[in-house]
């Protein structure tokens, strides 16, 4: 039986266990706000950009000679994976779900006889895949000590895989990262960046504008050609496709922190219970052997 | 959309990447398309264009009521509705031109380092040479 000092011990001990665990909670709950906010605010944006890549691809889309960041290269041999993950630890199973998904979907293309490269974007993805996928790493991208991710980051990131793709190093691209759902939901999604998937988002732009139109859907004059409208505007939606699964990525991120750290202050509250317990029995088994030691020595005498 | 109550009027947003700037109904909008500046009024042609660096100007009851500096970006016209997707945008008053200098000074240099590459990155390295010079001429006034 553990002694009466060993058990206090123990319980101050999970005692501020405890109450780390609820400022790191409060601490998520804040970033989240903010997160989300950003998150908000990005978003009309997003819409609006989708809505003329919609008008814009569909005209193009047939033409030979469309970019690649559209089209692709062709092929599907060489397949470049971006993953999202966090930076730092203590969020559940955010980063290890990332992680799963990522190194499945490597090994299910490489068992289908495809090239994969990996580029990681947050610390731990790098620190994980790069134990069994360490030579296919192409780069990594994280954001230790930043406070807030900015559009700068977004782009830095696109710049290098339209570097890559310019260089045909690649020929599919695909980001998997956490979308936010709910607080204690993040689901893990891969986005097909590279060739751009717009069937569905173009059926969805054209809704749109039909609805702002209140008509016929107009077609647009371009200036100056659609071709060079397309040349800027699609390199620029790459950024703002990978901006949003950061966003979504941070949000999810805090989220999933902060629901993490409530069930471990609720573990760690639990345990301080099953402690107290132990230790108010112990002593007061004590005090009754005390007892009986000198009611017996005072009947022997 | 309440057409009769905004009638004569244009919806304008402006929207950077990481945020909406400012949404209002307003009588004219001038835009710094890539060709040359643009002013649309309700009822305009639908259009899709590239904005190189310069000032929006937005007009209303006949007097320029808000400067913005864009840094380049698109803009889509409707003829309700004008949207511009700025890559950068800073009301004109709040431009530093210490700030705005400097970005000359890097461009520039990215410009030079450009000068071997091929056409496609020389021509995006001058296009921010142009919209960081724009930026100084806005910071002056």
């Amino acid at each position: 039986m553990p002694s009466l000092k060993s058990l206090r011990l123990r319980i101050t001990s999970v005692k501020s266990t405890q109450k780390i665990t609820k400022a790191m909670k409060m601490v998520a709950a804040a970033k989240l706000r903010r997160a989300q906010a950003q998150a908000e605010a990005a978003r009309p944006y997003a819409t609006r950009m989708e809505r003329m890549i919609g008008s814009l691809a569909n005209s193009v889309r047939g033409l030979p000679g469309a970019p690649r960041l559209l089209a692709g290269t062709g092929k599907e041999e060489v397949h470049l994976l971006v993953a999202v993950t966090a930076d730092r630890g203590l969020c559940g199973g955010f980063n290890t779900a990332i992680n799963r998904a990522t190194r499945n979907k490597a090994r299910a293309l490489i068992a289908a006889g495809k090239t994969v490269k990996i580029l990681t974007v947050g610390r731990k993805g790098r620190d994980f895949l790069r134990r069994e996928h360490g030579r296919l790493l192409v780069g990594h991208v994280d954001f230790v000590g930043k406070k807030v991710i900015g559009f700068a980051d977004a782009e830095a990131i696109a710049t290098q895989i339209a570097d890559m793709l310019g260089k045909a190093e690649f020929d599919v691209c695909t980001l998997i990262y956490n979308r936010f759902k709910s607080v204690i939901s993040q689901i893990v999604t891969e986005q097909q960046l590279v060739p751009m998937t717009v069937a569905e988002e173009g059926a969805e732009a054209k809704a749109a504008t039909a609805a702002a139109a209140t008509g016929p859907r107009a077609t647009y004059e371009y200036e100056p050609s659609e071709e060079q409208i397309l040349a800027q505007l699609l390199p620029r939606n790459l950024s703002v496709q990978i901006y949003r699964a950061l966003l979504e990525s941070a949000a999810g991120e805090q989220g999933a922190r902060m629901s993490a750290m409530d069930s471990a202050t609720r573990n760690a509250g639990e345990m301080i219970g099953k402690l107290t317990l132990t230790y108010n029995r112990t002593r007061q088994a004590m005090i009754t052997k005390e007892l009986i030691e000198i009611i017996s020595g005072a009947e022997a005498v | 959309m309440a057409q009769a109550a905004t009638a004569g009027k244009i919806g304008f947003d402006l929207v950077s990447p990481e945020k909406l700037l400012l949404s209002a109904d307003v009588d004219l909008v001038e835009i710094p398309a890539e060709e040359g500046d643009i002013g649309v009024l309700a009822g305009h042609a639908p259009m899709i264009v590239n904005l190189r660096g310069g000032i929006i100007r937005i007009h209303e009851g006949g007097e320029v009521t808000q400067r913005l500096f864009v840094s380049g970006g698109f803009c889509e016209v409707t003829p309700q509705r004008c949207t511009v997707l700025a890559d950068e945008a800073t009301p004109a008053d709040e431009l530093d031109r210490v700030r705005a200098e400097a970005r000359v000074k890097e461009a520039e240099a990215a410009y030079q380092a450009a000068a071997r590459a091929d056409e496609a990155t020389r021509e995006a390295a001058f296009a921010r040479l142009l919209s960081a010079q724009a930026m100084v001429a806005a910071a002056g006034r």
